[in-house]
């Protein structure tokens, strides 16, 4: 098949897997991890600099920006006036005017403010930005975020770093048969078949952090990632075969030497 | 006299530029961002800001995260 990158406000990315920046055990592994998923988007997120903490070493040394896009969150943010203005302070601080914007309304749970987050899409919009919204599994929310300018959306899989994989697969479905922009699916991931699974319901592509950072090898888990999106995405392309209760045999019935006993039936082999 | 940096007291001389606050913090001013009384403050600006007493200003940067 051609080549089949992931266009997202213009903007090609040859990967369709976004990784996270949170939680590796070390800088060093993190790149190590970033390389290894191939990807050319990651998150980060907007903090203030720690004043005691002396230590020089900063995240962005650990990121190849010559490869690799980076992508400012609004995580943390609670209210749309919060996650607005997260979203111009890591404006100033990245350079680039895109964001994916979190507004979070639980805190047990992570799940969306959707509210908010629909208000905080529109503002941002309006001025300029390039806003990828995390949401909630919901086609309408998924749609309204669209008709208010949002560049993708970008429904969870499950809650964030839960790792329970693709709650609600025909929601995934139906937001993908609906939408105009490219749909993302962020957070919930646990392991490489979640990735996969999300791909092939025709995700556009997978955002990632905790299942990645998290795992005993982070960098082995990040090939296993980058393999499952991957293969998940030419499966979807190539077009699976419709579920069906009962088999279908793929030897042919036809030249089978004749049944030793007519007892034994007509039953046809794998 | 004293400003609110990042949600803390602090103490400097007197009144400083941004340029000179994060020299003094030893900041990169290239990986930051500053708010100077809760309005963003451009990096060609920070030569010409002016912080005094009482002012609050907010230094962030990106670290990691999903």
């Amino acid at each position: 098949m051609q080549s089949d990158p992931l266009i997202i406000a213009g903007r090609t990315f040859s990967s369709r897997l976004v990784v996270g920046t949170g939680k590796y055990p070390s800088h060093a592994v993190m790149a190590d991890a970033h390389r290894a998923s191939g990807t050319d988007m990651v998150t980060v997120a907007v903090r203030r600099v720690n004043l005691t903490d002396k230590s020089k070493e900063s995240l962005i040394d650990y990121i190849d920006r010559e490869r690799i896009f980076i992508l400012p969150n609004t995580a943390g943010c609670y209210t749309a006036e919060d996650a607005i203005r997260a979203a111009r302070l890591g404006r100033e601080v990245g350079l680039s005017n895109w964001v994916k914007l979190e507004v979070i309304g639980d805190e047990r749970t992570l799940f969306p403010d959707n509210i908010a987050l629909l208000e905080a899409t529109r503002v941002l919009v309006a001025e300029g930005f390039v806003v990828l919204p995390y949401t909630n599994d919901d086609p309408v929310i998924c749609r309204k975020l669209e008709e208010a300018g949002a560049a993708a959306v970008m429904p969870l899989g499950a809650p964030i770093g839960s790792g329970l994989g693709i709650q609600n697969p025909h929601n995934i479905r139906i937001i993908k048969d609906q939408a105009r922009v490219p749909v993302i699916v962020d957070a919930g991931v646990g392991t490489a078949s979640d990735a996969a699974i999300a791909m092939e319901l025709g995700a556009d592509g997978v955002l990632m952090n905790t299942a990645i950072a998290l795992a005993t090898d982070p960098v082995a888990m990040a090939s296993a990632m980058k393999l499952a999106v991957e293969a998940g995405r030419l499966a979807f392309r190539a077009g699976r075969i419709p579920m069906r209760p009962y088999a279908s045999a793929s030897s042919p019935l036809e030249g089978r030497v004749a049944p030793v006993a007519a007892a034994a039936g007509g039953r046809a082999g794998a | 006299m004293t400003i609110r940096l990042n949600g803390e007291p602090f103490e400097i001389a007197g009144p400083v530029t941004i340029s000179a606050l994060l020299a003094e913090l030893n900041i990169d001013p290239r990986i930051v961002a500053v708010e100077h009384n809760v309005v963003i403050v451009k990096r060609h600006q920070y030569e010409a800001t002016v912080i005094g007493e009482g002012d609050e200003v907010e230094i962030v940067r990106f670290v990691g995260g999903g």
